[in-house]
C-alpha cells in the first residue's frame, strides 16, 4: 500500500477531480491519496466522484485557504 | 445469451443529457457517462468564486447527474485539444464566441474514440431537434453524426423517432418505440419525462453549459486576442476572464479588479504572475495589471483601483503597488470618478 499526495491548489472545478481521477488510475486498490486543494467545491465533488467510482473518503479537513481530502482507492 | 450492450452518454450536467441516459438505462443498456472539460464549462464552482453566490449549491452537475443515474462518469480534460475548435471553427461562431456545431462534432468525435478504446457499442446525447439554434437543428444533426465519424453509432434518445434509424435501433439493442420524438424549444416534454423518472432537482442553465455563449465573457476573450495580436490562450486566461471587472485603458495593459472577497481570494493566487495593487489607506479591492504597463499606466491602474474602494470619494488614496517579485511601493492618487472612466475601457 502506498500513500501519495496530489497538489491541486489553485485549480477550479472540475480540474481537481480530473487530476484526482488521473492520479487514481495509476494507483492500486488500498492505496491512499491525499488531495490538497484551494477550491471549496472539492469538498462536494471529490466525495461525489469517489461514491460513483467506488473509492472511499477517509478524511476531509479544511481551513480558510486549503481543503484536504484523503481517499482510499477502491 | 445475448451480449450486454454498452453505451457512453455525453453528460453535460443539464436535464436533457440526464434524461437521454436514463431513457437508455431503462432499456437495459449498460451506460457510463463522459464529460469533456474545455475550460469554458459553466460550473457552480466558478460562480462560487464570488461570495454573493455562496448560497447556491457548489456541486458539479455532471457528477450529480451521474450519481442520480447510478453510473460511472469519466471527466476528460480536453483544454488543449479544444483550442483549435475555438480558434478555427469550420462552421463559425454563434451569437457570441460559441462554436457550438464544431464543439458538438468535436465531443462526439472524442466519444467515438473513447468507445473504440473501451469496447463500448454506441454513443448517446441529449440533443433535441430545434432545441438550439446552431447545433441542434434538423439539418445540422446529420452533420454532427457524419463529421464526428460516429455515423449511425450516435443515438439521440430524446428525438430519435424524428431521425433515421441508428445501428442500436436496427440491431434491436434498443427499442425505437420506447425512444422519444421531442422537438423544438419547448421544455414541457423534458419536464414531464423528468417527473416520470422522479428527477426534481436538475440544472437548467439558461445560456447552456458554456461561458462562450455569454456576451460579456466573449467580449473579454476577443479583447484578449486583440490585445495580443493573435488568437491564443491558456487555462489561466480562461479562468481570469471569469473573474473581476476587466478595464482596458490602453492596448498595452488592462486592470482586473476583484468585485468581491471570493474573487480577491482567487486572484491572490496570481500575485506572483501579475503586478498587483490594493488600497493602503482605505479598504478596497485587489487588482491585477495584465500586460506591459509603463509607470504612468500604473498610476492610472492605481486610480482605478482606488475608484472601487471605500476611498472613492476621498481626495487622495494611498495604493500599494506590488511587482511580481514582491517588491512594493506606495503611491498616492486621486480616485478616478465614475464619469472619468470612458465606457470603451470597460470590457
Amino acid at each position: 500500500m502506498s500513500k501519495e499526495v496530489l497538489n491541486a491548489k489553485r485549480l477550479l472545478c472540475p480540474l481537481p477531480v480530473i487530476r484526482t481521477q488521473d492520479k487514481v488510475k495509476t494507483m492500486t486498490t488500498g492505496d491512499i491519496l491525499q488531495v490538497v486543494c484551494t477550491d471549496p467545491g472539492v469538498m462536494q465533488d471529490i466525495p461525489a466522484w469517489c461514491r460513483i467510482n467506488g473509492h472511499k473518503v477517509i478524511e476531509m479537513v479544511s481551513d480558510d485557504m486549503e481543503y484536504i481530502i484523503v481517499l482510499e482507492v477502491g | 445469451m445475448s451480449k450486454q450492450r454498452k453505451a457512453v452518454a455525453l453528460i453535460s450536467g443539464g436535464l436533457d443529457s440526464l434524461l437521454a441516459a436514463k431513457t437508455i438505462i431503462e432499456q437495459g443498456i449498460h451506460v457510463e457517462g463522459i464529460n469533456f472539460f474545455t475550460g469554458f464549462c459553466v460550473e457552480g464552482h466558478t460562480h462560487a468564486i464570488r461570495k454573493k453566490d455562496k448560497a447556491t449549491p457548489k456541486r458539479n452537475n455532471a457528477l450529480w447527474s451521474a450519481e442520480q443515474l447510478g453510473i460511472k462518469l469519466h471527466i476528460v480534460d480536453v483544454i488543449d485539444e479544444y483550442k483549435d475548435v475555438l480558434i478555427n471553427p469550420k462552421y463559425g461562431y454563434g451569437a457570441n464566441m460559441n462554436p457550438c456545431l464544431d464543439c458538438k462534432i468535436f465531443m462526439v468525435h472524442k466519444a467515438k474514440e473513447w468507445i473504440k478504446e473501451n469496447d463500448f457499442d454506441f454513443i448517446i446525447t441529449g440533443e433535441v431537434i430545434g432545441q438550439r439554434p446552431m447545433s441542434q437543428r434538423k439539418d445540422t444533426m446529420p452533420v454532427i453524426a457524419n463529421e464526428s465519424g460516429a455515423e449511425d453509432l450516435l443515438l439521440r434518445p430524446l428525438c430519435a423517432q424524428n431521425l433515421p434509424m441508428t445501428l442500436p435501433e436496427r440491431e434491436g439493442w434498443v427499442d425505437r418505440e420506447k425512444l422519444h420524438d421531442f422537438s423544438g424549444r419547448t421544455r414541457k416534454p423534458q419536464l414531464a419525462l423528468a417527473a416520470q423518472f422522479g428527477f426534481n432537482d436538475f440544472a437548467q442553465p439558461a445560456g447552456g453549459c458554456c461561458f462562450l455563449t455569454d456576451k460579456s465573457y466573449s467580449d473579454k476573450l476577443v479583447d484578449l486576442w486583440t490585445s495580443r495580436g493573435r488568437k491564443e490562450y491558456d487555462l489561466d486566461d480562461v479562468m481570469l476572464l471569469k473573474v473581476g471587472r476587466h478595464i482596458r485603458p490602453k492596448s498595452n495593459f488592462k486592470v482586473i479588479i476583484a468585485r468581491e472577497e471570493g474573487e480577491a481570494r482567487f486572484l491572490q493566487g496570481y500575485k506572483k504572475e501579475f503586478i498587483n495593487m490594493n488600497c493602503a489607506s482605505h479598504k478596497g479591492p485587489l487588482a491585477m495589471v495584465d500586460g506591459e504597463p509603463s509607470e504612468a499606466d500604473l498610476l492610472v491602474a492605481a486610480q482605478l483601483t482606488a475608484r472601487y474602494g471605500q476611498g472613492r470619494e476621498a481626495e487622495f488614496v494611498d495604493v500599494t503597488i506590488r511587482e511580481k517579485d514582491g517588491t512594493e511601493k506606495v503611491v498616492t492618487v486621486t480616485p478616478m470618478k465614475a464619469d472619468e472612466i470612458p465606457l470603451q475601457w470597460m470590457i
